[in-house]
């Protein structure tokens, strides 16, 4: 069975959510940390509800719905997201009521908006859509868990279209605890410059990106997702790439281009460079964290721009740093990892 | 389920308030022992007004029991203990050289030490002990115990509010049908926290009592805490094991009521299209099932919409029912992982749970709840409903082996 990517919406740093635009006017950003770039929620959401609702709710009802208009489809046969740190505004927000109300009088709102299937949620209460509903919060494989059971649902023809998503907000909170942790870098860089410097620490990001899978081929289909693979603290992750390729009938000659998630961070990037040293060696690698920021469902910005360039047939520059141009792009690896426990393997072509 | 092949249920694991192990359940049951009583663990101006069903151990206990050596939320330390409870119960000959997977669930992950650092945090943004909030992530929970477990070829967390772990369980099923993996530890775990306390006590659904589901005057739910895991094996490994599986899971659905955020619908919509599909998925009729564990939280909206939705897929041959959260409270992502432990029991003993405290059948319904432990009935196939927040409903059935 084959499962197609049939259309894909992405709210990030970038102007990625208009249907037409693919990274034609790079956003730069100085600092540690990208914010994504607010749509106008109206044309998504009913006014009255969006001033309830905290960035990752609009953002995610937001991208799945442009989504969804997008593949000319109302009512998805099931609705599945990934998100590590939920509704981190919140949360945030309530834990600090408790505290600062010391437990007296607190609204109600923020609590009940806090649990991290609220995305889910809200989107089929939009939609009126009773079908399967879910939500992965694993880490930096939240998104990559919640592909994998959109998978299966379509494997065991459960259903022929699923409405697959990966969310993530950051809110001041969370940026001052993970750059307290040591994740960012301690001064502030341009993101375009983000793999110029060889130093400690990423930058951080956000966002939401869905995707809408389906059986059904069409010429409309922006592209095919072969596989999707997660693995845990692999021994040997040159092993475990070249294995997920031999599995899908594929050798490394035959990817026209990886995409990773190197993300600006030396300790991190040093897989990446090994592989490029290796396995890599002599195909086109492209980067994305520089546009949209390291955050644990980045994948799912990773297959909104795989999904296009495959439709499109062309690479941006910008992901590039000086590696070959590749023509027309068919065939398309990518290879993340989180944190050096979570890596994750997707392979998309054309259809 | 998508593919035919028949999931089994090998071995069992749970911790509440009415136990630390199976066998303190069965004994809680027997004995119509609630698990309820004042707050203990939680510095909260509730203590001394709301009831709370805590587990029966402190930190320092549960990291006695589990044999963790770290610091670590007890959210982790009750899934480390009633996993490992399961994984042992079920005895699986060669499990070194099967592939095994952990999919757990929780709702609010370590948020009890979050608690604490956020104190420290909100007075000063460079105070707080960062060990406390380093594993705040639902996911670092399951991590954390998969990592104790020696299991790394498959895990994940499901976080769907209070039907989390029905959810982990209906895809440890699917997981094991798909060949991804032969064993799969399955459930979930949430530990008490202010965060959760405080939050279901603004919705005004705490009763100020004990919990009284499927009543008339039923006032609210009391929160729980716990963790509760299956052993879910293949067709292949079950024919290995040596001694029989506790039953199999033979349906299980997920549907979303799409009524509201927090609140379910008048006519149990959700309830009822997940309750259908269970059946339909597993070849039953109504008629066929011996015994519903209810999700049955105490609240008037739960239990009214479950009610309502329980009449529409069962009328007019009501089988024998009860919620067991009138002995450990709402345990919220454990809850169905625990429920499906006592699904499993209820086919294993040939026993149906009594409804704690039921006095008065609810107006609008024409059934009731078990008031007793029934001994006497054949259980063959036990349905268990877990609902939450965001319309997500899940029922799983469990069916003789």
């Amino acid at each position: 069975m084959k499962i197609y990517i049939r259309s894909s919406a992405c709210v990030s740093a970038q102007n990625t959510l208009a249907a037409g635009n693919f990274l034609d006017d790079i956003v730069e950003y100085t600092g540690t940390r990208l914010p994504v770039i607010q749509p106008d929620y109206k044309k998504y959401i009913d006014p009255k509800l969006i001033r309830r609702m905290s960035r990752v709710i609009k953002m995610g009802v937001a991208a799945a719905k442009e989504c969804l208009d997008q593949a000319g489809i109302d009512m998805p046969g099931a609705i599945i997201t990934g998100t590590a740190f939920g509704c981190m505004e919140d949360t945030v927000t309530f834990l600090t009521r408790i505290i600062e109300y010391q437990e007296e009088l607190l609204p109600p709102t923020a609590f009940i908006q806090s649990t991290h299937n609220t995305v889910a949620a809200q989107i089929a209460l939009m939609l009126k859509c009773h079908n399967y509903n879910s939500t992965f919060v694993h880490k930096g494989m939240s998104f990559e868990s919640a592909l994998f059971d959109a998978v299966m649902l379509l494997k065991e023809e459960e259903t022929d279209n699923v409405l697959v998503g990966g969310t993530e907000e950051m809110v001041d909170t969370s940026f001052i605890v993970l750059t307290r942790l040591g994740l960012y870098k301690r001064s502030p860089i341009s993101n375009l410059q983000l793999f110029d410097e060889e130093s400690k620490g990423t930058i951080g990001g956000e966002g939401a990106a869905f995707g809408l899978l389906s059986v059904n081929a069409s010429a409309n289909n922006m592209a095919e997702l072969v596989a999707v693979k997660t693995l845990y603290k692999p021994k040997d992750v040159t092993v475990s790439i070249a294995d997920f390729l031999n599995a899908n009938g594929l050798a490394i000659a035959d990817i026209d281009l990886v995409l990773t998630g190197k993300n600006g961070d030396i300790k991190n990037d040093d897989v990446y460079k090994s592989l490029k040293d290796t396995l890599f060696k002599d195909t086109t690698t492209a980067n994305y964290k520089h546009l949209c920021g390291e955050y644990p469902t980045s994948s799912s910005f990773a297959l909104w721009l795989a999904a296009n360039m495959i439709k499109r047939q062309s690479i941006p520059d910008v992901l590039l740093q000086g590696e070959q141009k590749v023509q027309s792009p068919k065939t398309i690896l990518y290879y993340n990892h989180y944190q050096g426990k979570y890596h994750s393997l997707m392979l998309l072509s054309a259809i | 389920m998508g593919t035919h092949s028949t999931v089994y249920i090998a071995g069992l694991g749970v911790i509440s308030a009415i136990g630390n192990n199976v066998a303190e359940h069965l004994d809680a049951f027997k004995n119509e022992r609630a698990g309820m009583a004042g707050i203990t663990l939680i510095d909260t101006i509730h203590k001394g007004k709301l009831p709370v069903a805590e587990v029966k151990l402190t930190n320092e206990e549960l990291v006695a029991k589990s044999g963790f050596t770290e610091h670590n939320s007890r959210t982790a330390l009750l899934s480390l203990v009633a996993a490992r409870e399961a994984i042992s119960d079920a005895n699986i000959p060669g499990i070194d050289n099967l592939r095994v997977g952990f999919v757990s669930a929780n709702t609010v992950g370590g948020m009890d030490k979050s608690e604490d650092f956020f104190v420290k945090f909100l007075a000063d943004n460079s105070k707080g002990k960062l060990r406390d909030v380093y594993d705040h992530e639902c996911g670092s929970m399951t991590e954390i115990v998969a990592d104790q477990l020696g299991i790394t070829d498959f895990m994940t967390t499901i976080s769907t509010a209070c039907s989390s772990s029905a959810n982990a369980i209906f895809y440890g099923a699917r997981l094991i049908k798909s060949d991804i993996v032969d064993v799969v530890v399955a459930g979930g775990v949430d530990s008490l926290t202010k965060f959760t306390l405080n939050g279901f006590n603004t919705l005004m659904i705490l009763d100020e009592a004990f919990c009284k589901p499927f009543d008339d005057n039923r006032k609210g739910l009391n929160l729980g805490e716990g963790a509760g895991y299956v052993v879910l094996v293949s067709e292949k490994v079950a024919a290995t094991l040596s001694k029989p599986a506790y039953c199999k899971l033979s349906g299980c659905n997920n549907s979303n009521d799409a009524y509201h955020q927090t609140a379910s619908s008048p006519d149990g919509t959700g309830s009822y299209m997940a309750m259908q599909g269970a059946l339909k998925k597993s070849g039953l009729q109504p008629a066929d099932i011996s015994y519903i564990n209810l999700h049955g939280t105490g609240t008037p909206n739960n239990d009214s919409a479950e009610g309502t939705a329980v009449k529409r897929v069962f009328d007019p041959h009501y089988p024998p029912m009860s919620s067991t959260k009138s002995f450990t409270g709402h345990t919220l992502g454990a809850s169905g992982g625990i429920e499906a432990v006592f699904s499993a029991l209820a086919i294993r003993h040939q026993i149906i749970y009594p409804n704690l405290r039921f006095t008065t059948r609810m107006h609008e319904l024409p059934f009731e709840p078990e008031a007793h432990l029934l001994t006497d009935k054949p259980v063959k196939h036990v349905m268990s409903n877990s609902f939450g927040f965001g319309g997500n409903c899940t029922s799983l059935i469990f069916s003789e082996a």
